[in-house]
């Protein structure tokens, strides 16, 4: 049973991300994730400030108990299921986050300079965190979904839309990565 | 009884990510980097398998769990929104490391600073909300 206290290899999590697309369709509903925000956003009581809003979320109700079982997964997982302390990167990756001046690779699940616990005293950090959490949630509304929406879904449903946004999703990344990282840090 | 399955069923997928360390924000900037193939065969054998099985559903026209035909609505057809919308969730995606997913699974992984990124998702969905109509489909 060690192997589940490794990470799992692609050829092993990418099915099971199948899988679960799959359960969700037999269920007969959709694999979306960031739709919950949508939800919470109605439940916090945004239809006052726009139509967008304004939804029964009773309907998504299923979808954010399937939220709450992510958030229960990710206890499982790191309190339970993990004996290694962080991704195993290569060489290259790591002298690259070294010019980054981020040197917790190998040692952390997250970098420790981003998403320890001194995040909350630093400025910048809350900043850069915050930043990054407005550019997924109104980019993510703004396309019509999430990595799971469009890129898993959509694209499984041969929809050209998921197919370009995931395109974008890959064009920004790239952008932040190798032009606005080595500016930012 | 359909409440606890369907926490069950975000239990598993919760499991996946972090076990598969899609939801790390190292695999992220790697991916984005071209260093790994992880991340690729992560997305590429769960986009390949649920093709195949999305394509037998609609053929066979498979039907739910309550009987009803499974009826997965197209998108509405554009450019602009996918691919602005796309390159504004990528920059997201890359700096904080996490896409929606991934942010619920650090939640309950304990780094809480993924709370600010979540805040800054909610703020971001609002802000979209707001400014909808003045933007290009």
């Amino acid at each position: 049973m060690d192997w589940i206290l490794e990470p799992w290899p692609w050829y092993v999590s990418g099915p099971l991300i199948a899988l679960t697309l799959f359960i969700l369709l037999y269920a007969g509903k959709f694999f979306g994730m960031s739709s919950n925000m949508r939800t919470l956003c109605t439940i916090a009581g945004a239809g006052k400030t726009s139509s967008f809003f304004r939804i029964d979320w009773k309907d998504q109700k299923w979808n954010l108990l399937v939220m709450v079982g992510v958030v229960i997964g990710g206890f499982i997982a790191s309190h339970f299921l993990t004996n290694s302390p962080g991704p195993d990167l290569q060489e290259k990756t790591i002298a690259k986050l070294g010019t980054l001046g981020i040197t917790s690779a190998g040692e952390a699940y997250l970098p420790i300079e981003l998403f320890g616990k001194e995040a909350f005293s630093d400025p910048k950090i809350i900043f850069l965190l915050f930043v990054g959490g407005l550019l997924v949630g109104f980019g993510s509304r703004y396309a019509g979904g999430c990595t799971s929406g469009h890129s898993i879904s959509g694209i499984s449903n041969l929809q050209l839309p998921s197919l370009i946004a995931t395109i974008g999703f890959f064009i920004g990344g790239l952008l932040m990565v190798h032009l606005l990282f080595p500016i930012i840090f | 009884m359909k409440n606890i399955f369907y926490i069950l069923i975000g239990t598993f997928f919760g499991i996946v990510l972090f076990k598969s360390e899609a939801a790390s924000w190292f695999r992220i900037y790697e991916m984005f980097n071209f260093d790994s193939f992880h991340m690729y065969g992560i997305i590429g054998s769960a986009v390949f398998l649920g093709l195949i099985g999305t394509q037998v559903i609609k053929r066979k026209k498979i039907k739910s769990i309550q009987g009803q035909p499974i009826h997965i609505p197209d998108k509405n057809k554009s450019f602009y929104r996918y691919a602005i919308g796309g390159i504004i969730f990528g920059l997201g995606w890359a700096l904080a490391g996490a896409c929606p997913g991934p942010m619920y699974v650090l939640a309950g992984a304990g780094f809480f600073p993924i709370f600010i990124v979540i805040a800054g998702a909610l703020a971001g969905t609002w802000i979209y909300g707001l400014l909808k109509d003045k933007l290009p489909h």
